[in-house]
């Protein structure tokens, strides 16, 4: 499996008020082309930082980011994010057609466009909502429409930044089995943060445990569940459990011997 | 519907109050005309082809000087919200002649301009210029940072973002300064007629409906239409803008 993304010594310290904050420090790992990778970690350990510095919307202090072997500085062209906030995502002044047509505005002609948005809301099932505004639509329907327009767009890799953290519980589970359905028929590579352990494991081909801020990574699990993936079939068997059950450990208590990598590394705030 | 029927019967019930008042002789003959002869003379004004013209003069003046205030405010809003060197460097200017009355500067616009319609035109804009200058600035910084984040990251540059989420995200805060502005326009156009008289308009009418013959019937007829103008300048804009930017008003009932 080629690799498609490769994250190298990843790091990066804001100015804060009593120093130097740093968020993520000597983060690395790749995703393989066409795989779904989970990135788990407690809240605040600079997850979205990490999806930022990825997504080349923020420049990393430290360390680099190679998208199919080219070093990314600025944002990609082959590469789409989902945000949390789809309500702060979605452009409130264009319809839902318009919304997912937006990314294609510079690359393709209107016939195009029109047809590729019409395939994409087809593929989350929002047909029928192609003329409404998106303040005329629920949460779960809204993040629907994001992931369609992200969808349309083709990249080659799908950033998700806690996509269904504010959906709620059965909306979510639905979110879920869509991102499965598509990114198999799509072929698409993703990266996925999340807070949630069961979701990291339900969804993900691999599972990317971090630290506490600075996020390092502690643990790169390969979750070996069948391809074909159920809410309850999947969340009940013995090796999901089992799987759950270490990202939690992890999380809680990160292994002495991960937690010490080459560089010696300072606290969280580092004083000038 | 029912708020309407509210709205008039307390319209209905100011006219007769207005109609009791003026036969009452509480106030010296002439003075407060009943209503029902203040409406009498308003139809033989709207016949009257020198009463239609002051009001299209009226009309035309307000129409230029909104014009002007939108095609000045507008594109300066524009910058000053997005370079914000600019903004600070002329925010003290801006803060010391915003205050000024625009009707304080009557004699320096006549010495300028003279007594023609100039006059009113450019103290309407003056003081119109303001409130669209104000909430374009304001509206440069309304943008959602999210928003601007997922344009970014789909590859649009700088003036992509501007092109297509600022100024688009902008749009309803400065149909609102435009709004307001009409308004104040209007009330300038009106005022400057009255204290600097004027070749032609209803400001002109009033003062002279008043100052020779005292005939405070046809004084009332021409606020009256004054009033009715704002009103409807203000009705026609707010309209629009539910129509224009219905996604910005709205509080968004959502479907579950």
């Amino acid at each position: 499996m080629p690799t498609m993304l490769e994250v190298t010594d990843l790091g990066h310290r804001y100015a804060a008020k009593d120093g130097v904050y740093t968020a993520i420090d000597g983060l690395s790992f790749t995703v393989g082309s066409g795989e779904l990778v989970c990135i788990v970690g407690p809240s605040g350990c600079g997850k979205s930082t990490l999806l930022r510095s990825v997504s080349g919307l923020l420049r990393p202090t430290t360390g680099q980011v190679r998208l199919h072997g080219n070093l990314v500085s600025g944002v990609p062209a082959d590469l789409a994010v989902v945000f949390q906030d789809y309500s702060r995502s979605l452009f409130p002044w264009l319809s839902v057609q318009r919304n997912v047509e937006f990314p294609l505005r510079r690359a393709l002609g209107r016939a195009e466009r029109r047809e590729r948005a019409r395939q994409a809301l087809e593929q989350v099932g929002l047909t029928g909502a192609a003329g409404k505004y998106p303040w005329q639509l629920s949460g779960g329907m809204q993040q629907r429409v994001a992931i369609a327009r992200a969808l349309a767009y083709r990249p080659a890799l799908l950033l998700m930044d806690e996509p269904f953290a504010s959906v709620d519980a059965q909306t979510r589970f639905e979110l879920e089995d869509l991102l499965l359905r598509v990114r198999r028929e799509q072929d698409t590579t993703v990266l996925l943060v999340t807070h949630d352990i069961d979701e990291s494991v339900y969804l993900g081909d691999r599972v990317l445990v971090l630290s506490k801020s600075p996020a390092r990574v502690v643990a790169d699990l390969t979750v070996d569940l069948p391809a074909e993936r159920d809410q309850i079939t999947t969340r009940e068997s013995e090796r999901f459990v089992a799987m759950r059950a270490e990202v939690a450990r992890l999380l809680h208590s990160p292994p002495a011997e991960v937690a010490a990598p080459a560089r010696e590394r300072a606290g969280a705030v580092v004083g000038e | 519907m029912r708020r309407a029927v509210r709205g008039l019967l307390g319209l209905a019930g100011l006219l007769a109050l207005g109609e009791v008042v003026g036969r009452s002789g509480l106030a010296p003959e002439g003075y407060l005309p009943p209503t029902s002869v203040v409406l009498t003379r308003l139809v033989e004004l709207l016949g009257d082809q020198s009463f239609v013209l002051d009001v299209v003069a009226t009309v035309l003046a307000w129409a230029i000087a909104l014009g002007i205030a939108v095609a000045v405010a507008v594109p300066l809003g524009l910058l000053l919200g997005s370079v914000p060197v600019l903004r600070h460097g002329t925010r003290a200017v801006v803060e010391f002649l915003r205050p000024i009355p625009s009707v304080a500067l009557i004699p320096l616009a006549i010495v300028v301009f003279g007594m023609g319609p100039d006059t009113k035109i450019f103290l309407a804009v003056y003081a119109a210029v303001w409130p669209i200058l104000f909430n374009t600035i304001y509206a440069m910084d309304e943008v959602d940072p999210l928003l601007v984040d997922t344009a970014r990251s789909f590859g649009l540059n700088r003036g992509q973002v501007l092109a297509r989420v600022v100024l688009p995200n902008a749009a309803p805060f400065v149909a609102t300064g435009i709004r307001l502005s009409a308004s104040i326009a209007l009330i300038l156009v009106v005022s400057v007629e009255l204290l600097a008289g004027a070749g032609a308009g209803i400001g002109k009418f009033i003062l002279e409906a008043s100052s020779g013959s005292g005939r405070m019937d046809l004084v009332f007829a021409g606020t009256l239409v004054a009033g009715v103008l704002g009103y409807l300048v203000n009705a026609g804009f707010e309209g629009l803008q539910r129509k224009l930017f219905a996604w910005s008003a709205t509080t968004g009932e959502v479907p579950q």
